[in-house]
């Protein structure tokens, strides 16, 4: 898979005759992570440190955001009144572009890391909530019989059933927000006064793109390694806890 | 004589929605004593199951009153009486079989020596002894809906109401499933209320056999079956057998979704 890639990309730069600072060769991309930066440190070890920053605001980020989620979700599968009442609200935060919000929480929390992981949260919490309600209410009502049969209390019909049975809508949306994390945090290092993250490594990258179009490839190279990082750490998590499940997905 | 353990008087249901009033039980009366297996047959539609659901207080009657071991059918149910097993298994697919089993023990915060020695027990009982540590999908439709049995003999229940439980199996394993059944209530004491769409299950397994009006769903007659006890694979070839169906077969023949046996639906291997 990785090869097929690598040949189409070749194929398509000699075939549309592109330059180097429209498709840069591969080769150009690898070579840009050992070269000497300003400071006479590889790129190598700069762009690791960023994305070590990145991903650590995007895993808190992605923690506030599923939690926070997961509290919504668990609140309006209880109350109709509360769903019918915030929902609109949640959903309007997420039509509202992140680039235009993001310098917004910056200014108002600072430059440091948690307004990126507040940036993160905002994204990641929204797949959460949504999914995670209708699995909390989509619960087989023969299921919900036999607790009643049962004469279970609410507690233990939540957490001997409506819990587990929606840990697998839950994991189909962590999924989804491990990925717009990493998003979430590179966006939030984006407005100016950031110092550290793959934001700041774009950005700069961006504005010498004329003279090292690599640079710039390599940044995102890095920054899609973060969210598929992500993705399978959680899609790991989920093979371990959702075991049981014969619809548990292979990747 | 002692009072019935189940006693119904009058119980209606009336299931309102936008479309309309759906008339599903009128004026149902019954009683039925320690010990007994009841089944209650009739057309689909006819309201069998929401009967069942009345006496396990799942479903409100809309009239009529229900008693059960001379408590409300809602006491009884806050008291864990009831065992019940549906038509699908239910059972919680992120639980091992034998934690299946536990549920029941566990929800009643049953001390936990009994949590971990009575669902072994009736795994044993049901013949699963050994796949307690399975997962619910690896079992086949029969294991599943055996399990679930067990499941409803945790807490010892005085009452098992079973919703078709054998309505998705093919005719073999229903047939083996049958015979496990009786043995299982012979030795557990409980009263059985049966609901089924098969005529010759209802036979082979009943102390009597309700059977039910199409909608709204009233007592069209009680037949008794006076088959002997044990019954085993011989008795489903006794003429009085063969007599009991078709006196059964009679009484449901207004009904043209019935006219026999082989009308019944699902008979499928895999639920």
């Amino acid at each position: 898979m990785v090869a097929a890639i690598a040949v189409i990309w070749e194929a398509a730069k000699i075939l549309f005759g592109l330059p180097s600072y429209q498709l840069p060769h591969l080769h150009e991309i690898a070579a840009d992570f050992f070269r000497e930066g300003a400071g006479g440190e590889l790129w190598l070890w700069i762009m690791t440190q960023n994305a070590a920053y990145t991903a650590l605001e995007s895993l808190i980020g992605f923690a506030l955001g599923g939690v926070t989620g997961l509290v919504l979700a668990v609140a309006f599968a209880h109350s109709r009144w509360l769903e019918r009442g915030l929902l609109p609200y949640v959903v309007a935060s997420q039509t509202v572009p992140i680039l235009a919000i993001a310098p917004m929480i910056v200014v108002w929390l600072g430059t440091s890391w948690f307004s990126k992981a507040v940036i993160a949260a905002y994204l990641t919490f929204f797949p959460v909530t949504v999914n995670m309600s209708r699995g909390l209410r989509a619960v087989d009502s023969d299921a919900l019989a036999l607790m009643r049969a049962l004469s279970a209390s609410s507690r233990q019909i939540f957490f001997k059933l409506r819990f587990p049975a929606s840990l697998p809508y839950l994991f189909t949306a962590l999924r989804i927000s491990a990925t717009a994390s990493v998003i979430g945090a590179i966006v939030g290092e984006l407005p100016v006064g950031s110092r550290y993250g793959m934001g700041v490594v774009i950005i700069n990258a961006a504005q010498y793109y004329n003279w090292r179009p690599a640079n710039l490839w390599a940044a995102i190279a890095v920054s899609a390694a973060i969210g598929i990082l992500f993705y399978h750490a959680v899609a790991a998590v989920e093979r371990r806890v959702v075991s049981w499940s014969r619809t548990a997905p292979a990747i | 004589m002692a009072s019935p353990i189940i006693e119904l008087e009058a119980v209606a249901k009336t299931f309102e929605s936008r479309a309309g009033a759906t008339e599903a039980l009128r004026a149902v009366s019954l009683a039925v004593d320690a010990g007994e297996l009841v089944s209650i047959i009739g057309p689909s539609g006819c309201g069998k199951s929401s009967l069942l659901r009345i006496v396990g207080d799942l479903v409100e009657p809309s009239a009529g009153t229900v008693r059960v071991n001379g408590k409300s059918a809602r006491q009884a149910r806050l008291d864990r009486d009831y065992g019940i097993v549906f038509q699908t298994p239910v059972l919680y697919e992120w639980r091992t079989v034998l934690e299946n089993v536990q549920l029941p023990l566990e929800l009643a915060g049953r001390p936990r020596a009994e949590r971990e020695q009575r669902p072994r027990a009736l795994l044993r009982l049901v013949g699963l002894e050994e796949f307690a540590g399975h997962y619910p999908w690896q079992l086949s439709g029969g294991m599943q809906q055996r399990v679930s049995i067990a499941r409803a003999l945790a807490l010892n229940p005085s009452i098992l109401l079973m919703d078709e439980p054998f309505g998705a199996l093919d005719e073999m394993t229903r047939e083996r499933l049958n015979q496990e059944l009786l043995q299982v209530c012979a030795e557990t004491a409980a009263t059985t209320l049966f609901v089924t769409h098969s005529i010759a299950e209802a036979v082979f397994l009943s102390t009597r056999i309700v059977v039910m009006s199409p909608r709204p769903g009233r007592i069209e007659r009680v037949v008794t079956v006076d088959l002997p006890q044990p019954r085993a694979g011989t008795t489903r070839a006794l003429p009085r057998f063969f007599e009991l169906v078709t006196e059964v077969r009679r009484s449901l023949r207004e009904d043209p979704g019935l006219a026999g046996e082989q009308a019944r639906p699902g008979a499928s291997g895999s639920r």
